[in-house]
């Protein structure tokens, strides 16, 4: 493959994307009425009764919506990459995946072009997302959001690869809401997004902290949690990385004629 | 190295095969596609004419046998392959929230033409189809017609050896489908690119240079048209070709 035509290709798939987006500007609103609901209604209350105590590297002293802040900005990702995910089964529904898939290049690459569309758009809606909690003034520095780039550029990819994964296996978008109840909710709800999951153990619910502990969205919020305080969470850095390799992999070999597509494609 | 070597067949296939589950699709498939050839592929629905363009264009691989584009292997080199391939398939697949001229250059890009060189032959192609004046419209605001003009113009942009159409006129007119049928085959012949025009439509296939009949999967008969009038006492095409469908499908 050459150089010039892997760049006309990631303009072309990641370009589409972005494109699509620019196009639907309620779709930025949308993005980012969820968190910021989460982030004035659901913290008014809650706030009163989380108990942050011994959260490393969390001050307890600090606004609880400060906890919440990046939890929320990865809600913005995980939205996205399902939101990719159901751009490529319509995609699939109305014939223009064929002509992706039969390009003259690689799956795995045609797959990365679309990984790096879907991460954009994510990072660029959390980016808006953060910026909005800075100028609200509780406490969150421009600086904080600088150091949590890096890692909220991995666990968009990370999420974008769980959509591509998400898109073999959904065949229509019909199905798309059973997906938002069975994956999303219970891939947000299982993590330390709203906190932390160290509470679900003091609660004796030891299952459900199990079940949050090897979540890659909890390591995903834990890594840039730490990020915006400048310090590395290397284990959960490793996790959201594996997990973005893994998913990117799988989603591959759900695309690979010999593997994938072929066993579930209609015959005709 | 033979003088057949040096000038491939746009298509060869060789007892391909295909099955899902306990049902051949593809039974053994074997035909070819001279350069500059217009073959009709005729067969009933379900005779397997999908799965095998499905095969031919890498979305679909063969339990056996292989297909030879301009003399590459899908099965064993499928990037080089698709680069002499150009398709239309049966489902449209335009954008349709994008522009005409949008969508031919989202075809240019994932076949790595420089834009420059996109940009003409684009142009190039609009005018060839009389679509000129739609470039900037989006292909939403198109007729049936019009849009499968725009997926032949689209696929035509990257200059292949081979072109599939996989009965790609149904659902539009039929001053269209002649229009899109005539255009074709002059291509064919004007650019030495072999097209493999699937169809169930008999009128479809009556000036094609070569027709091969495909039933439950496997290829019953292939020759000119001529040649198929002559299989039995047949006033026309069309009762050959349903002879031919009745007798393959008690054999079946």
């Amino acid at each position: 493959m050459k150089l010039m035509h892997a760049r006309l290709a990631l303009a072309a798939i990641a370009g589409r994307e972005v494109h699509k987006f620019l196009r639907q500007p309620g779709r930025l609103a949308s993005s980012l009425v969820r968190p910021l609901l989460w982030l004035v209604v659901f913290s008014a209350g809650f706030r009163q009764v989380a108990d942050l105590g011994g959260v490393i590297p969390f001050d307890p002293a600090l606004d609880y919506r400060l906890y919440m802040a990046p939890g929320l900005a990865l809600m913005v990702c995980l939205f996205n990459g399902m939101q990719s995910s159901l751009a490529m089964v319509y995609d699939r529904e109305m014939g223009v995946m064929r002509l992706l898939l039969t390009a003259p290049l690689p799956r795995s690459y045609l797959l990365a072009c679309k990984l790096a569309g879907g991460a954009f758009l994510s990072v660029l809606q959390a980016l808006v997302f953060l910026i909005l909690v800075v100028l609200w003034g509780i406490g969150l520095s421009p600086l904080q959001v600088l150091l949590g780039l890096p890692v909220l550029v991995l666990s968009a990819l990370m999420l974008s690869a769980f959509g591509l994964v998400l898109s073999v296996y959904i065949k229509q978008v019909e199905n798309f809401a059973g997906t938002m109840n069975f994956v999303i909710f219970p891939m947000f709800f299982l993590s330390s997004a709203l906190y932390p999951i160290q509470r679900m153990l003091d609660a004796g619910a030891h299952w459900i902290y199990w079940l949050a502990a090897f979540n890659p969205f909890t390591h995903a919020v834990e890594a840039l949690r730490y990020a915006m305080y400048g310090e590395i969470a290397g284990r959960s850095l490793a996790v959201v990385l594996v997990s973005t390799l893994l998913f990117y992999l799988v989603a591959a070999a759900g695309y690979d004629p010999q593997r994938g597509l072929s066993k579930t494609a209609r015959p005709g | 190295m033979s003088f057949a070597s040096l000038f491939p067949a746009s298509l060869e296939i060789n007892n391909l095969s295909k099955s899902f589950g306990a049902r051949r699709a593809v039974d053994g498939v074997r035909f070819s596609v001279g350069t500059g050839e217009f073959v009709a592929l005729l067969g009933p629905n379900g005779a397997g004419k999908s799965t095998l363009f499905q095969m031919l264009s890498g979305l679909f691989s063969a339990d056996a046998g292989y297909a030879n584009i301009a003399g590459i292997d899908i099965g064993t080199a499928p990037i080089l392959a698709l680069a002499k391939l150009a398709i239309v398939f049966q489902q449209p697949a335009l954008d349709l929230d994008l522009s005409v001229a949008a969508n031919m250059q989202f075809q240019t890009d994932l076949h790595g033409i420089p834009r420059p060189q996109a940009q003409v032959r684009i142009a190039h192609w609009l005018a060839r189809f009389g679509l000129t004046d739609r470039t900037n419209d989006a292909c939403r605001l198109l007729s049936g017609g019009t849009r499968r003009k725009v997926e032949l113009a689209r696929a035509l942009l990257s200059a292949p050896e081979l072109l599939l159409m996989d009965e790609a006129t149904v659902g539009i007119d039929p001053a269209s489908r002649a229009s899109i049928l005539a255009d074709v085959k002059a291509l064919c012949h004007e650019r030495g690119m072999g097209v493999l025009w699937a169809t169930h439509l008999v009128d479809e296939a009556e000036n094609a240079d070569r027709i091969v009949v495909m039933v439950a999967g496997k290829v019953r008969f292939d020759g000119s048209p001529q040649e198929l009038l002559k299989t039995g006492k047949h006033a026309n095409l069309t009762a050959a070709f349903l002879e031919l469908t009745r007798t393959a499908g008690e054999k079946a």
